[in-house]
Formats: structure tokens, sequence, C-alpha cells
């Protein structure tokens, strides 16, 4: 879905910095994301990610600056903020000692959609309509009415997405959501995720290790050290970062140093040549060579080349 | 009325969660059992002719107010460990007032407290302990206030504690010494004056006299055995409590978002 151009996130020279520390979380940080987009946050551990998003979700108070959801004060008018927003935290937030349904209703009555009741049949229709529909989408059926410790930890997952979804949130924070789900448990999760942004205009803000999860992101913003270091879509980023080269080798590697040497192409010899491509297309440099080649391929950058290149030195 | 809603499901979440902890429900059965029971016939017996009085009717007394009292505070002080861990991020970041969430907690805990209480009132009759119906009737809306006040001091204490190890540590050191500045087991009729001012500050000392002012009212060990009389005992229950609420409520939030 293609964004709409008006901000639902806006955050202003945000600052964060925890008592006793010798340094800010969050040091001036400033970015907008826009309604129906989908945001990520990239960055180290320590980076500043989960400071940032707990300010935006009003659990914590930054030192300075200013943050708007959906015009709404984040410091000031915090509960306008909270009832515009559904988050799915990196640990998960059901309780397990509840069944599904229960995880769902406590949910709904505590956003106003429903009056309290103590029981399920006692509910309005509508919920319950609501309730089965979500147990048809989980696949769940009856079983949305035992105790969520017997569900798996994928659709446990899903259960706080679609509970996260129930008040129909204008902006989805997702932190790190698949940590700790298996490969099949993720797919599924982003899969359900793409349908959602197909259905709604929901703005998903992530935050992620996995980078194949944030490269399907329409902008990224890279952290490190409280500092914005990056911020753009995941092709300007791999575009301003890292050059796209040809690799190539011959059998007469003296002969093809040369030829790269006279047609005046920049290279590095790292076992096979790497011929950095620089405006030119790859087919253009392979017309222009006489010699044999016995390796030949392309190099494109990949999100995580440019993310290493980034925060190189705070990985390590 | 969101607000009510939301205190009435925060409330019964913890009631739900008691009576699927089987674990917890046997402990509820054998605790007063070990205190009414046990300690109560022992001191009875060793006692209970020395000093003149039901010594049985005193334990239960000071048992049942240190059951609900500690109940309620040990449940909110739960919280804690809940906002790290589980289901209570849920409800912070959910829009409704920190107030709404700390009192659903306080009226929750108190349910589950009072609950805890059914125990400690059959063993009660089981060994005679002289409670009429009126007697009963009144104890009834006092263990209510008991649970309020002990949930009211669990905020408070929760309020500076920023850890669920710094407050299974904390929480000992101030709810122990009430033990005994409350006169659970002891009488404190006569105390040394050092010890006065620690025991009139304990929130713990107020229900467990409110209870025995119900009980022992019209007999001649009244005078005693009770220190204030029922209302006065009241009155300092709901000032400590309303102080413990606001203030604890504010404390918390504001710890918890300035960090």
């Amino acid at each position: 879905m293609a964004p709409v151009n008006m901000p639902v996130i806006e955050v202003r020279d945000l600052v964060k910095r925890y008592r006793k520390a010798d340094r800010n979380a969050v040091d001036g940080v400033s970015f907008e994301v826009r309604q129906g987009e989908f945001f990520a946050l990239l960055g180290p551990n320590g980076a500043g990610k989960t400071t940032t998003i707990s300010i935006l979700t009003t659990t914590l108070a930054p030192t300075s600056g200013r943050v708007l959801i959906g015009g709404a004060d984040a410091i000031l008018d915090s509960a306008a903020v909270r009832a515009q927003v559904g988050i799915i935290f990196q640990k998960p937030s059901i309780d397990l000692n509840l069944s599904g349904e229960e995880n769902v209703r406590f949910h709904a009555i505590l956003y106003g959609l429903y009056p309290y009741r103590p029981l399920y049949r006692m509910m309005p229709p509508e919920y319950r309509r609501q309730v089965s529909d979500l147990a048809g989408l989980l696949g769940l059926g009856r079983d949305i009415f035992k105790p969520v410790k017997k569900m798996s930890g994928g659709m446990t997952r899903k259960l706080e997405i679609i509970r996260g979804l129930m008040h129909r949130p204008r902006v989805l924070f997702l932190d790190e959501p698949t940590a700790g789900l298996d490969a099949a448990s993720r797919r599924s999760l982003w899969d359900y995720l793409k349908e959602v942004r197909n259905a709604s205009e929901t703005t998903i803000f992530l935050t992620t290790h996995y980078l194949d999860e944030a490269e399907v992101a329409d902008r990224i913003c890279i952290l490190d050290k409280g500092k914005v270091v990056k911020l753009g879509s995941p092709e300007e980023l791999k575009a301003e970062l890292l050059q796209e080269y040809l690799v190539i080798d011959a059998r007469d590697r003296t002969r093809l140093r040369r030829e790269l040497e006279r047609r005046g192409l920049q290279f590095r010899e790292a076992g096979p040549f790497q011929v950095l491509l620089d405006g030119h297309s790859a087919q253009d440099v392979i017309r222009s060579l006489d010699t044999e080649l016995s390796v030949l391929r392309i190099h494109a950058p990949s999100l995580e080349d440019a993310y290493l290149k980034i925060v190189g030195g705070a990985l390590e | 009325m969101k607000e009510l809603n939301a205190i009435l499901t925060v409330a019964s979440r913890d009631v739900t969660k008691l009576l699927r902890d089987r674990t917890r429900l046997v402990f509820t059965l054998v605790f007063p059992f070990i205190f009414v029971g046990l300690m109560g016939g022992t001191l009875q017996s060793n006692l209970g002719r020395a000093a003149g009085f039901n010594f049985i009717g005193f334990i239960f007394t000071g048992v049942l107010g240190m059951t609900l009292f500690q109940s309620a505070a040990q449940g909110i002080i739960s919280l804690i460990d809940d906002r790290e861990n589980d289901f209570s991020q849920e409800m912070f970041v959910s829009p409704i007032s920190r107030y709404s969430i700390v009192f659903g907690k306080v009226l929750g805990e108190s349910g589950v407290s009072l609950f805890q209480a059914v125990p400690t009132f059959l063993l009660a009759f089981a060994l005679r302990v002289p409670i009429t119906l009126p007697v009963f009737l009144a104890l009834i809306p006092a263990s209510v206030f008991a649970c309020f006040l002990g949930a009211g001091f669990g905020v408070a204490v929760m309020s500076v504690i920023n850890s669920q190890r710094a407050a299974q540590q904390i929480f000992p050191f101030v709810l122990f010494p009430q033990f005994f500045l409350a006169g659970i087991f002891n009488p404190i009729k006569v105390l040394p004056w050092y010890l006065v001012p620690f025991s009139l500050v304990s929130p713990l000392r107020y229900p467990v006299d409110l209870f025995r002012g119900l009980l022992y009212a019209g007999r001649p060990e009244y005078s005693r055995v009770v220190l204030l009389d029922p209302l006065t005992n009241l009155a300092v229950m709901g000032a400590m409590f309303a102080l413990f609420l606001v203030f604890g409520t504010w404390f918390f939030v504001r710890q918890e978002t300035n960090r």
C-alpha cells in the first residue's frame, strides 16, 4: 500500500539520558513516519531502539525533545497517544494463566470497546462474533477457550498481534516481534502482517535485528550510539553506501590485469578481480575485455552489507 | 464508565488467577491451620489462663489481620515482577488512568485475600472462638477494610522499590517487624517507650485492633486487649489508605516513566 504523505509520528530532537548514565541513550533523534508507512528502526544492541520505542509508546519520559503521535503529544497527552497505538512487546505480554479469549476480552475492555462482563457468554453478540472470526483466522476454533500456555510460540505471537489490532490502532509498534520464533512461525507472522497492511492503513513501526525483515520496509532508520546514522529506503541506503562490482578472473591474470589498467577501470585484486562498475554497465565492461575469463559474476550489495558497513565498528 | 469497566476487569483477572492456581489454594487452607490451630492452641494452653482471656480468639484476630494485610500487600508488589515479565505491560500501555490500574489491582488482590480469610474463619468456628452472628457480620466489612489497607501499603512499598529482587529483600523487613509491633501473637498493651512510636506507625496494628475491638466488645477483657475504639481504628485506616494510594501511585508512575 502506498503511504499517504501525512506524518502520523513526528519525533523532534529527542534526547534521553537515564539516571546515573554518563551518556545519552538517545541523542538528538528526529524523524517522521507517514500514515500507512512500514518504518523499521535498526541498530546494534545499545543503539537506543528500545528507549525510542518506549518513549513513543509513553512508557518512558524523554529528557528533552518532542514526540507527536497522530497529533497528540506523547508527554502531555499520553492517554490520547495510547488510544491510537497498538504494541507488540519484545517479551510476550499474553497472560499464560488465562485463555486466548480471556486475553482478548481483557484487552477489548481496557480499550473501552465493550463493557465489563465476567463471562464470555455474557459479552455482547458483536464481541462473540469477533472472537469467533479471530479463532478462525488463527485456525484455533474452540481452542481459543483453552489456556494460552497450551498454544505454540508462533500462535501466541499471532494472538498478541490480533489483540493489538482489535481497537484499530493507527500505528502498530512491533518491538522485535519474531525474537525466539522458529523460521516457519516467522514466515507465517510476516504473511499475516502483510495481509493486515493490505487490508488497512495501519502504520507499522518495527524494531528488529533481522535485516531481511527490515529490507521489506518502506524506510529504514539506522540508529547507532543513540544517533540517527542513516535514514532512507532500503534501495537508497544500499545505493548510497555500496557500489556494485563485477567479480572476474582468468587463467592469464597478468594479461587481464594489464587489460583492466589499459581500459582505465577501477579494480581490486582479492583472489579474483573486483571491478567497480561505477556507472558502467556490466555488459560494457565484459564487452571491452578480450582476455578469456574463467570466473564471471555480478556482486549486488545486500542491506546486510550496508548495515555492517554503517555499524561495523559498534558490532565488533 | 470506561475506567470503571477497566477497574473491574483488572480486579477480576487476579481472582481468576487465584482460582486456577491449585498450589496457592492448598497453601491458603494450610496457612490458617498452622497459625490459629497450632500456635493459638499452644498459647491458649500455656498462656491463656495466666492472661485471663481467650487466647485463641486473640490469635485468630491477629492471624486474620496478618493474612488479609500481607496477602493483599504481596499481591500488589507482584506488579513489579508483572510489569517486567508479562501481562501488565499490556495494562500500562492501554489508554486508562494509572490510578484505575492500581485501584483495580487493589480490588482484585483484596478479593483474593478475602478468599483466603474463609478457611481462617472456618477454623475459628471449629476451635470455638466466641464469634456471635453480629460479630461475624461486623467482621466482614472490617476484613474488606483490612485488605484495602494492606493493598494500599503494597502500593506505597512498590512506589519506592524498582525491581522484584529488591522487593523480595526489602518487603520482609517492612512486614515482619509489624507482626510484633501490631501484636499479632503478643499483647502490646504495654510496650517499652522506644517501641511505642514504631508500633503507632505500623499500619497492621489498626486492622488487628479493629478486629479485637469487634470480637471482645462487651466482654470483661475488652479493656485489657483492645487499644483503640473501632471507629478511631477505622478513621486511621481510612487516612492511611488514602495517603498510600494517592502518593504511592503518583510515585510509582513517576518512577516508572522517569527512569
